[in-house]
């Protein structure tokens, strides 16, 4: 069943595989961001960290697909914002979810919003933020 | 740089750079967040042939550089992120992007002395129509500061 972005409700959520050091390299590689923090250990302990570190911007894409895989062709992602809050070192398994917090119908679309989040297993919230997306109204309960 | 030196950036834009969405940078990059949703992938599934973007896509492109503006990324935090969608983009597109700073501002935390930068980057069509917005908060930290 499709979800009904019903008020105060909860997003289905979405873990993703640990994060993997291939995946780092990967996303590097993918995005053009070669910053040597999420890719090689001695330059992360250089800058004060323990080692690598993933791109808050991969964290924040698992978000992006927990936003578009509730989405499908229901609606479309219309504004987001995240606050990056803590470091996702490599073997991280990364959770996403979120709950609905606002609706506004606008004739045949309605706008909602979400409160957004990604937690690694042990509960560190490392992304919370807010997402508005335009739901069809006929979609909506 | 010091604070002054960014507050002199402010309100300064790159010149727009054009840049093409190609389908194997799309395939790339969802395959590297590990999103094998086939609107990412399967060119067959629209009679047009394109992929859409993902959401964070635009974080692949090229946006130019402020003049003035250059200093290491070593010790960079990315504090926050926004998008804004008006278009999606899709394979195919030619899109010029450009970045803008903001505001700049000053705190001081349990780290020392920390310089907010806020960056606007849009991504518009050659009809200058907006397809996209997004904002970058990034602090910088001095590297004399220890941690």
């Amino acid at each position: 069943m499709a979800f009904s972005f019903a008020l105060h409700e909860e997003l289905p959520t979405l873990t993703k595989p640990p994060v993997s050091r291939i995946q780092l390299v990967q996303y590097a590689g993918a995005s053009g961001d070669f910053n040597p923090i999420h890719t090689v250990d001695e330059e992360a302990i250089a800058s004060g960290l323990p080692g690598v570190i993933a791109h808050g911007m991969l964290t924040m894409a698992f978000v992006g697909q927990l936003l578009t895989d509730l989405l499908g062709e229901q609606g479309t992602l219309r504004h987001w914002q995240v606050r990056f809050r803590g470091m996702v070192f490599p073997g991280d398994e990364i959770t996403c979810g979120g709950r609905v917090k606002e609706r506004a119908e606008e004739g045949a679309v309605t706008r909602v919003v979400c409160d957004v989040f990604a937690r690694t297993r042990d509960e560190r919230v490392v992304i919370a933020g807010e997402a508005t997306l335009m739901v069809a109204t006929q979609d909506v309960s | 740089m010091t604070f002054e030196d960014f507050r002199r950036s402010m309100g300064h834009s790159s010149r727009p750079v054009r840049n093409e969405i190609e389908k194997g940078a799309i395939r790339r990059f969802a395959a590297a967040i590990g999103d094998f949703n086939p609107r990412y992938h399967d060119d067959s599934r629209r009679s047009d042939g394109r992929l859409l973007a993902p959401p964070t896509f635009s974080r692949t492109f090229e946006y130019g550089s402020i003049e003035g503006l250059t200093f290491a990324r070593e010790g960079l935090i990315h504090g926050e992120q926004s998008f804004t969608y008006y278009e999606p983009l899709y394979s195919g597109m030619t899109v010029f992007c450009s970045t803008t700073l903001r505001d700049v501002y000053e705190r001081v935390g349990s780290l020392g002395a920390m310089i907010f930068l806020v960056y606007g980057q849009e991504v518009r069509n050659a009809d200058g129509d907006l397809l996209e917005e997004s904002t970058s908060v990034i602090i910088f930290r001095d590297k004399e500061v220890a941690l």
